[in-house]
C-alpha cells in the first residue's frame, strides 16, 4: 500500500462515525487536560486507558493519541496567559508569551501559536507518512540482536537526553526494566519478584504503575503547593487572536525553523517535544539580530518553540509505530495500549494492521482540524477552564484514578498497587529523580529480555553476535557515542585531560564497531574545532544560551 | 525536606539498595549461563548494574561532575509543579492516601456510592482552605456523575450499594 492509497484507506476508517466521535472526544479531553493547571497528559491517558478495553483497537488508539496532541494546544494557553508551565514542552513559551500577555497581546500570541501549531503538526504528519513505512521496511531485516541493540539505544537516549540528571535517568530506566519482569516468566514459568502475592503473578498493571507515578505522586507534591493563579490578563476573545500583517511576517520564518528543528528532534529517539521546544527557542535567540528582545515579549520566542513542539509531537509517533520503540513515556503508554489490545508493535504493524497505522494518520489531520476549530472560535471557554481551582481538581481526579485502575482488571488489589507506586514515586521526586523513564523501561522490559535471550540462544552464548552484525554494531556505536558524548561535555570544563582521554578511547571503540560512524563523529569534531578557532580570532562573540539538550543535540 | 547537600547520598543509597535487593532475590532463581539463560539471569545483572549506578550517584554528589549544568534563565522560576514542599505536609498527604484507602475498603464493603463519596470527600480535606459545604457538594456531584457513568454506562463491577 503506497502513501496515497494508504491515506485514502485511513480516511475511510477515521471518518467512520464512531471513530470520528472517539477522535473528537480524545482531542477535547486532551485540550482540557492541557489547559487545566496540575493535570498531566500521562495521567489523563492512563485514566482513560482502561475505559478503552471495550472499544475496537483503532478507536482506542485514535482517542489516546488525540489526548496527547490535543494537550499540546491546551498547554500553550496555560503558558501564555497564566505564565504557568503546566506542561513541560510549553515551559519556554512562558518566557515570551507571558510578557506579550502583559502588554495586552496575549490573544495575538495565541493566534500565532495556533498558526505555528497547525503548520508544525501538518509537517510532522507528512513526515510520518513518508518516513514511517520506509523505516519499517528497513526494520524488516532486523533479527533479535539488532532489536536488542536498538532498544538499548532507545532506552539510553530516553533516559539520558530527557530532563534531569542522566545518571538518575539510567537508574530509573533499569528500575523500570525490572518492574517489567515482575510476574510469571514466559519462558520458564518461574514467578519473579511476586513476594508470594498471587495478584502479582500477572505482573504489575501498566495503568497502576503510571497512575501511581504520574497521578498520585503528582497530587502528593502539588497539594497546598500550587502558585496562586493570576487571572488579570485572561480576558481573551477570538477577535484578539488575529495577528497584524507585520506580526505574521515576523513569525513566518521562526515557525518554519521551529518546525524543522522539531522534526529533526523527533528523529532522535528519546528527544521528545520538550527538548525540541528548548532547542528551537535557543536557536531562534541565537539567530536573531535583536536577541535582547527575547524574554520581553518577542513573537519569535512564541512561534518557534510552539511549532517545533507540534512537529515533534507528530514525529514522535514514527519510531513508535514503525519500530515499536517509544521515544518517551507517553509513547510507552500508547505502545502498552497496543499490546493490551493484542497488537504486537514493531515493523510489521504497518503491513499487518494498516487500519491502525493509516487510520491514525488520517485521524491526525482530522484531530488537528478539530483542535483549531475548538481553540480559535471557542477560546473563551478554555480560558474559563483555567479558573477551576486545584483543590477541586485533585479529589475528583483521585476518584477517577481509583475507579480507572479498578476497571482495568476488576481488582481492588491494583488500586493498592497504585497507592504504593504513588508513595514510591513521591519519594523519587523528593530525591530529584524523573520517573518518566521508568515507564519506558517497564514497557520495553519483557521484549528486551526476550530478544536478548533469543539472540544468545541463536549465537550459542556468544556475545560477539551484537558486534559482528553491522546494523547492530552501528546502534551500539551510537550508544557509545551518546554516553561518552555526555560524559565528555560534562568532564571538559573541570578535567580537560580526562575528557580528552575519554574522547579518544570512545572514538576507538566506535571505530571498532563502525568505521563510518567514527568518521562522521571525527569530521564533526574537527569541523567544530576549526570553526571555534576561527571564531576565537575574531572579537569574542557572546556565548549563546546553550542548554544542555541543545548542546547534545548539536553534536 | 531532604537537604540539598545530602540528597544524592540518599538517592544513590536507595538505588543501590534496590539493586542489591533485586540481585539477592534473583540469585535464588536459576541464573543459568549465557547460552541457557535462567529466569534469574536478567534481573540478577540488572540488579548489579543498578547497585553500581547507585554507588556512582552517591559518588557524584561528592564530585558534582555528572550533575547537569543549570540552565541559566531558560526555565521560568514560577513552575509550581517542580517545586517541592519545604515542610512536610502531613495533612495533604494523609488525606490523599486516606481517600484511596477509603475507596479500597468501602468498595469492598459498602459499594460504589459510599466509596466514591468518601474518597472525594476525604481527599478534599487535604487542601488547607477546604470548607465543609464545598467538599460535600463536590463529593456529591462526583458521586452522582461517577455512579451514572461507571455503573450504568461502563458497567464497572462494583455494586452500587453492598450490604454489610
Amino acid at each position: 500500500m503506497n502513501g496515497f492509497e494508504g491515506l485514502i484507506h485511513g480516511f475511510s476508517i477515521a471518518l467512520e462515525p464512531q471513530n470520528l466521535m472517539w477522535c473528537f472526544i480524545g482531542v477535547t479531553i486532551g485540550n482540557l487536560v492541557g489547559v487545566l493547571p496540575g493535570m498531566g497528559v500521562l495521567s489523563a491517558v492512563s485514566i482513560l486507558l482502561p475505559l478503552t478495553f471495550g472499544m475496537k483497537p483503532v478507536a482506542a488508539i485514535l482517542m489516546l493519541a488525540g489526548i496527547f496532541y490535543g494537550a499540546q494546544y491546551g498547554g500553550a494557553i496555560c503558558s501564555i496567559l497564566l505564565n504557568l508551565p503546566c506542561h513541560p514542552p510549553h515551559a519556554v513559551t512562558c518566557l515570551d508569551g507571558y510578557p506579550l500577555t502583559k502588554q495586552g497581546k496575549g490573544g495575538v500570541a495565541l493566534g500565532i501559536t495556533m498558526m505555528g501549531s497547525a503548520f508544525g503538526a501538518a509537517f510532522g504528519i507528512i513526515q510520518m507518512i513518508f518516513f514511517a513505512p520506509y523505516i519499517a521496511q528497513v526494520a524488516f531485516q532486523f533479527g533479535a540482536p539488532e532489536i536488542c541493540s536498538l532498544m538499548l539505544l532507545g532506552l539510553l537516549a530516553g533516559s539520558t537526553l530527557a530532563k534531569g540528571s542522566p545518571l538518575k535517568g539510567v537508574a530509573m530506566t533499569i528500575l523500570g526494566l525490572m518492574l517489567g519482569l515482575v510476574g510469571t516468566d514466559i519462558n520458564t514459568g518461574v514467578e519473579r519478584f511476586t513476594f508470594g502475592m498471587i495478584d502479582l503473578s500477572d505482573g504489575v498493571a501498566l495503568v497502576a504503575l503510571s497512575l501511581g507515578l504520574f497521578g498520585i505522586a503528582e497530587f502528593l507534591r502539588s497539594v497546598n503547593n500550587t502558585a496562586p493563579i493570576n487571572m488579570a490578563h485572561t480576558n481573551v476573545g477570538m477577535r484578539d487572536m488575529r495577528p497584524s500583517r507585520a506580526e505574521m511576517a515576523q513569525a513566518a520564518m521562526p515557525i518554519l525553523r521551529g518546525t524543522v528543528i522539531g522534526s529533526l528532534c523527533s528523529m532522535i529517539p528519546g528527544t521528545g517535544p520538550t527538548i525540541a521546544s528548548f532547542v528551537a527557542y535557543a536557536a531562534e535567540k541565537k539567530i536573531s539580530k535583536t536577541p535582547e528582545r527575547f524574554g520581553h515579549g518577542a513573537i519569535e520566542g512564541v512561534a518557534a518553540p510552539e511549532s517545533s513542539t507540534h512537529s515533534s509531537v507528530q514525529g514522535d509517533f514514527i519510531p513508535t509505530m514503525s519500530l515499536g520503540i517509544p521515544g518517551d513515556a507517553v509513547m510507552a503508554l500508547l505502545l502498552g495500549a497496543l499490546i493490551i489490545h493484542g497488537i504486537t508493535p514493531g515493523p510489521r504493524l504497518i503491513v499487518e494492521h494498516p487500519d491502525i497505522f493509516w487510520g491514525l494518520i488520517a485521524s491526525f489531520w482530522i484531530g488537528n482540524l478539530i483542535l483549531i476549530i475548538l481553540n480559535v472560535p471557542m477560546i473563551g471557554i478554555w480560558v474559563k477552564m483555567l479558573m477551576v481551582p486545584y483543590k477541586f481538581l485533585f479529589p475528583s481526579a483521585l476518584f477517577f484514578i481509583c475507579i480507572g485502575v479498578f476497571a482495568d482488571k476488576n481488582a481492588l488489589f491494583d488500586v493498592g498497587v497504585t497507592l504504593f507506586f504513588g508513595l514510591f514515586g513521591y519519594l523519587l521526586l523528593m530525591l530529584k529523580f524523573e520517573p518518566a523513564p521508568i515507564l519506558l523501561g517497564f514497557v520495553l522490559g519483557p521484549r528486551f529480555e526476550e530478544n536478548f535471550r533469543r539472540a544468545l540462544i541463536i549465537s550459542r552464548g556468544d556475545l560477539n553476535t551484537f558486534v559482528d552484525r553491522w546494523i547492530s554494531a552501528t546502534f551500539l556505536s551510537l550508544c557509545v557515542l551518546l554516553v561518552c558524548g555526555q560524559l565528555y561535555v560534562r568532564l571538559r570544563p573541570k578535567f580537560p585531560m580526562a575528557a580528552n582521554v575519554l574522547g579518544v578511547v570512545a572514538l576507538g571503540v566506535i571505530a571498532y564497531l563502525n568505521y563510518y560512524v567514527a568518521g562522521i563523529v571525527l569530521a564533526i569534531f574537527l569541523g567544530q574545532l576549526f570553526l571555534s578557532s576561527r571564531a576565537n580570532k575574531k572579537p569574542a562573540t557572546p556565548e549563546p544560551v546553550a542548554t544542555n539538550p541543545a548542546r547534545v543535540a548539536g553534536e | 525536606m531532604i537537604g540539598e547537600k545530602h540528597r544524592d547520598y540518599y538517592a544513590g543509597g536507595l538505588v543501590a539498595l534496590l539493586g542489591v535487593g533485586a540481585a539477592v532475590i534473583a540469585f535464588r532463581y536459576n541464573i543459568g549461563s549465557l547460552t541457557r539463560m535462567g529466569p534469574g539471569f536478567f534481573p540478577f545483572y540488572l540488579g548489579i548494574i543498578l547497585a553500581i549506578l547507585g554507588a556512582i550517584i552517591a559518588a557524584t554528589n561528592f564530585f558534582e561532575v555528572a550533575k547537569g549544568p543549570p540552565a541559566p534563565g531558560m526555565i521560568p522560576k514560577v513552575d509550581p509543579h517542580s517545586a517541592m514542599q519545604t515542610k512536610p505536609d502531613w495533612r495533604g498527604w494523609g488525606c490523599i492516601v486516606g481517600g484511596v484507602l477509603a475507596f479500597i475498603f468501602l468498595a469492598e464493603s459498602a459499594g460504589l456510592i459510599a466509596a466514591t463519596f468518601s474518597c472525594v470527600f476525604i481527599a478534599c480535606w487535604g487542601d488547607k482552605t477546604a470548607k465543609l459545604r464545598d467538599s460535600a457538594l463536590l463529593a456529591t456531584g462526583i458521586t452522582v456523575f461517577g455512579v451514572l457513568l461507571f455503573s450504568y454506562v461502563l458497567k464497572v463491577q462494583i455494586p452500587i450499594i453492598r450490604g454489610f
